[in-house]
């Protein structure tokens, strides 16, 4: 420990499995290292509480490096924490001052139940990539590289979008718990290439319905998914998402089937 | 036992094409009848098991995350490389395959990386096709930047997030395959253990996250995709929960485990800055496109990097290896940092650092192209150590990264386990003992993409596995092994959490088996990690239930095999007495510090036999041949 270290008091949601109520429950941590990052002062924070017979908190984490989309926790009530752009892995404790009270659920959204503590669950975003968040081609279908050029603007915009880690902050921050960053994301990274052009009315209408199926809530054009998000994934893929799915919505043609003259 | 590597003979250029011509296939009406078992969901995972149901097997792939999307392979930087030569510098298949073989010293199989580089230019093609927004130039055609190891352009990107593109568009494969009934996915779940029918892999034993069940899932063959072991060391570059236990518990029932002692160790890592650490963070290698590695000339200069003027820098990478300057390949530029910490020049708390300095770029470039290039790493690198590296020097050490070693295959990528697969990190064959930058991301869609569809294909028509179903006593029996091992875990009421442990014998790896190795510290080593096992035995701590989410308890059982694991690393490095690639046995190198290998004695694939608890396990060989590129010290000066 060092003169420098931070004497802080945490609030964290404790919740034993779905469907049992849960609580915020105080803990007193002392000597936290400014240089910690925040999911190693719980990980600190944790290993006492085991040296002292407590089950420690479960929260869900993996690669620390704010790529896997994994980890996420509404801190001070805020999805991911105080600062810009950045997952909660990557929120250093640098950013907190001696004694400081922080408060730590998780995601809040009536699509996402809680599993245990601070963990949750995010199958509906799999689903909705699985209803249509896909250039259909198969292995070995595929002609040149360089036979589809794509203008380096398109690309970088794709490139943008496509940058959406899936951690769902976007809808734990939203107040209607709707998904539209995400699905705007998806839906603006395949339809900015020359690939993604044939299923692109398809795409956002089988998206968008599974969407709905999930139980999100519609989007009021509030931002706060923007401002939560850690990829810094923009609302423009939202007014692209909405342009598109008028646009398929108003040439809706029924799918046909795909067999064919034997 | 000698080990058959059963690859084709014949022209080089020639013997991936006629194995595909050779081999016997599946009726597509047949396919349907097949059930295949996919553990791990990263590159090699979804990419094999989306490839696969597309030809209409059936398919039931296993990850321990929440979704597929979240496997390791996503957090890899830089690229991914193919002989496309499309910057028209001289690139060909024949180029990548000798660069491969030269870049892993010598032990890697010929046969295997050359069907690796030819099937390189056919990734990049599915890719584009799938949506992966690579980098373009102006023109709209693909972009490239350098590597190292190599002397032309060939790795392909998305700024600096290429392994999550190319993972999300293995991804979106995966879930068409699901959304279409083809596959089903078990997330939050993990392999516990294999089960082995009449001498044939047929499936394995899971342990559901959330409820703690344990079940039996079946199948005509089982694959594992399950990645590499780096998280031995614990502070690594890998996930937190990247973890040896598929593999492990493949070797355990039967599955030799080959060259483990081969380990990675990456050069450009942002250094430990205390105990409480939990992981490392890679600095993608293609910084060293545009930084400089350097430290000061004097030991002891505590001076700021801004304050040491340019006579007193060595910029040693380009001094000792002038043809390839700091575009040196992993294991030598890693090497060539430890040397100059040990000397005292290392730089920043603790004197384990050297600078990674783009200031010659940015005056070169300009502050906008360096961002452009490299905006998101600098920006990770700025939160983690709260400095500014368009101001200051980087300051970088290397860190365990990647497992070259893993379960032996074939080049079926069939284990000695008849029914076992095994593709991308968790197998040995490609990378020798040293891989190559942005080869990693690329052998793992190999694998998937257009190795695993064909060679599955002649392993169901030809040995056309009898029916096994959940009744038979082996899968029992199987079951009720896990079960026993999870229980003795709960109720073990020691004191020490499974972390404790994990950081003890990480350390006693890092050591005594990390960048640099030597008999009596391997020595000590064996005699260090059973103690520490025997202490995780007795004084362990799991708190929490058997029926729910717990996090200690999946901890614990990856700690245990990781235990094991290590004994069996040392083992290698000390019966293999040379120095290769990763693998420095300081008794083995010239008097500059290169590796010194012993051709006569080691050029072959050590492959390990589990005999038992406690007993000694048996080492195999396959002897290496090098026909088309002959054996010669490597050199990058």
């Amino acid at each position: 420990m060092s003169g420098n270290d931070l004497h802080l008091t945490l609030k964290v949601w404790r919740q034993a499995g779905p469907n049992v109520p849960g609580k915020l429950v105080t803990y007193d941590a002392p000597g936290i290292s400014p240089h910690m990052s925040f999911l190693e002062m719980l990980d600190v924070v944790n290993e006492r509480l085991q040296e002292k017979g407590e089950e420690p908190i479960a929260f869900d984490h993996d690669c620390r490096e704010g790529i896997c989309g994994m980890c996420g926790l509404v801190i001070n009530g805020v999805a991911h924490g105080p600062r810009r752009a950045t997952t909660t892995c990557q929120l250093h404790m640098r950013y907190y001052k001696d004694g400081d009270t922080i408060v730590i659920e998780p995601w809040r959204a009536g699509p996402f139940p809680v599993i245990k503590d601070l963990v949750v669950d995010r199958a509906p975003f799999d689903r909705i990539i699985a209803a249509g968040g896909f250039i259909s081609v198969s292995t070995g279908n595929a002609p040149d590289g360089n036979a589809i050029p794509v203008p380096k603007s398109s690309a970088e915009l794709s490139m943008d979008a496509a940058a959406c880690i899936g951690c769902a902050a976007c809808v734990a921050a939203c107040p209607n718990a709707s998904a539209m960053l995400f699905v705007s994301a998806k839906v603006s990274h395949l339809g900015l290439l020359p690939q993604g052009q044939p299923e692109r009315k398809a795409r956002v209408l089988r998206m968008i319905a599974q969407m709905d199926a999930e139980g999100f809530g519609g989007c009021t054009n509030i931002g706060e998914c923007e401002a939560a998000c850690p990829k810094e994934i923009k609302l423009e893929n939202i007014a692209r998402l909405n342009r598109d799915y008028l646009a398929a919505a108003v040439t809706r043609r029924p799918e046909t089937g795909s067999g064919g003259a034997g | 036992m000698k080990l058959n590597g059963k690859c084709p003979t014949g022209p080089i250029d020639t013997q991936w094409s006629r194995y595909k011509n050779e081999i016997k296939l599946v009726n597509p009406s047949n396919k349907r009848k097949f059930k295949l078992i996919m553990v791990g969901s990263g590159l090699a995972g979804a990419s094999g098991a989306a490839s696969l149901a597309e030809l209409g097997y059936n398919v039931e792939v296993f990850c321990y995350q929440d979704s597929p999307r979240r496997a390791h392979s996503i957090a890899a930087q830089g690229g991914i490389n193919a002989a496309k030569n499309y910057q028209n510098d001289g690139d060909s298949v024949y180029r990548l395959f000798y660069d491969t073989v030269k870049g892993g010293d010598f032990r890697s199989r010929e046969s295997n990386v050359h069907r690796l580089a030819e099937v390189s230019v056919n990734i990049i093609d599915q890719c584009v096709a799938q949506g992966v927004p690579f980098a373009r130039e102006y023109g709209g055609t693909l972009s490239n930047r350098s590597f190292g190891g190599a002397q032309v352009s060939r790795t392909f990107y998305a700024r600096g997030q290429t392994g999550q593109q190319l993972l999300l568009g293995a991804y979106q494969a995966l879930e068409r395959q699901i959304g279409a009934g083809a596959v089903k996915m078990h997330p939050r779940t993990e392999m516990l253990d294999l089960i082995v029918v009449d001498g044939r892999a047929r499936g394995i034993v899971t342990r559901d996250m959330v409820t703690g069940k344990i079940e039996s899932h079946l199948g005509d063959a089982v694959m594992l995709a399950t990645g590499g072991y780096g998280n031995i060391f614990y502070l690594s570059t890998n996930a937190k929960g990247c973890n040896v236990t598929a593999a492990w518990r493949a070797h355990r029932r039967g599955a030799f485990f080959a060259n483990p002692c081969y380990t990675q160790i990456h050069p450009t890592c942002i250094p430990v800055a205390g105990d409480y650490q939990s992981k490392l963070t890679l600095m993608s290698e293609s910084l060293r496109n545009d930084g400089r590695i350097w430290v000061p000339l004097r030991a002891g200069d505590t001076r700021a990097p801004g304050q040491i003027p340019e006579a007193e820098r060595d910029y040693y990478l380009e001094r000792k290896y002038p043809s390839y300057g700091n575009l040196a390949p992993r294991d030598i530029s890693s090497r060539a940092a430890k040397q100059v910490c040990d000397e005292g020049r290392g730089v920043g708390p603790g004197g384990r650092g050297v600078y990674l300095d783009l200031a010659e770029s940015i005056a070169r470039l300009g502050e906008g192209t360096i961002r452009e290039r490299y905006g998101n790493l600098i920006e990770m690198y700025e939160r983690i150590t709260g400095e500014d590296p368009y101001k200051v020097p980087m300051r970088i050490y290397p860190a365990s990264h990647y497992t070259m070693g893993g379960l032996w295959v074939d080049y079926n990528l069939m284990s000695n386990l008849t029914g076992l697969f095994v593709l991308g990190e968790a197998n040995f064959s490609d990378h020798g003992a040293n891989r190559l930058g942005a080869s990693a991301l690329m052998q793992g869609l190999a694998d998937g993409y257009f190795v695993i569809p064909y060679t599955m294909g002649n392993y169901l028509a030809t040995e056309k596995p009898p029916k096994v179903d959940l009744s038979h006593p082996e899968v029992k029996k199987v079951e009720a092994e896990v079960a026993e091992r999870t229980k003795k875990l709960l109720s073990m009421k020691g004191k020490r959490s499974p972390d404790s442990f994990h950081k003890e014998v990480g350390k006693v790896m890092w050591e005594k088996c990390g960048m640099a190795r030597n008999e009596a510290g391997l020595k000590e080593a064996l005699q260090a990690i059973p103690a520490i096992r025997e202490e995780f035995g007795k004084n362990l701590s799991v708190l929490g239930g058997e029926a729910e989410l717990n996090q200690t308890l999946e901890k614990a059982g990856r700690v245990a095999d990781f235990l094991e694991l290590g004994e069996l690393m040392c083992r290698d490095a000390l019966v293999r007495d040379e120095s290769c690639g990763g693998h420095f046995r300081e008794e083995h190198q010239t008097p500059d510090g290169e590796a010194v290998r012993n051709d006569e004695k080691f050029c072959h694939v050590a492959a390990w036999e589990w005999t038992g608890e406690g007993k000694e396990p048996v080492r195999h060989e396959e002897a290496l041949e090098f026909e088309f590129v002959h054996l010669a010290t490597r050199s990058y000066k």
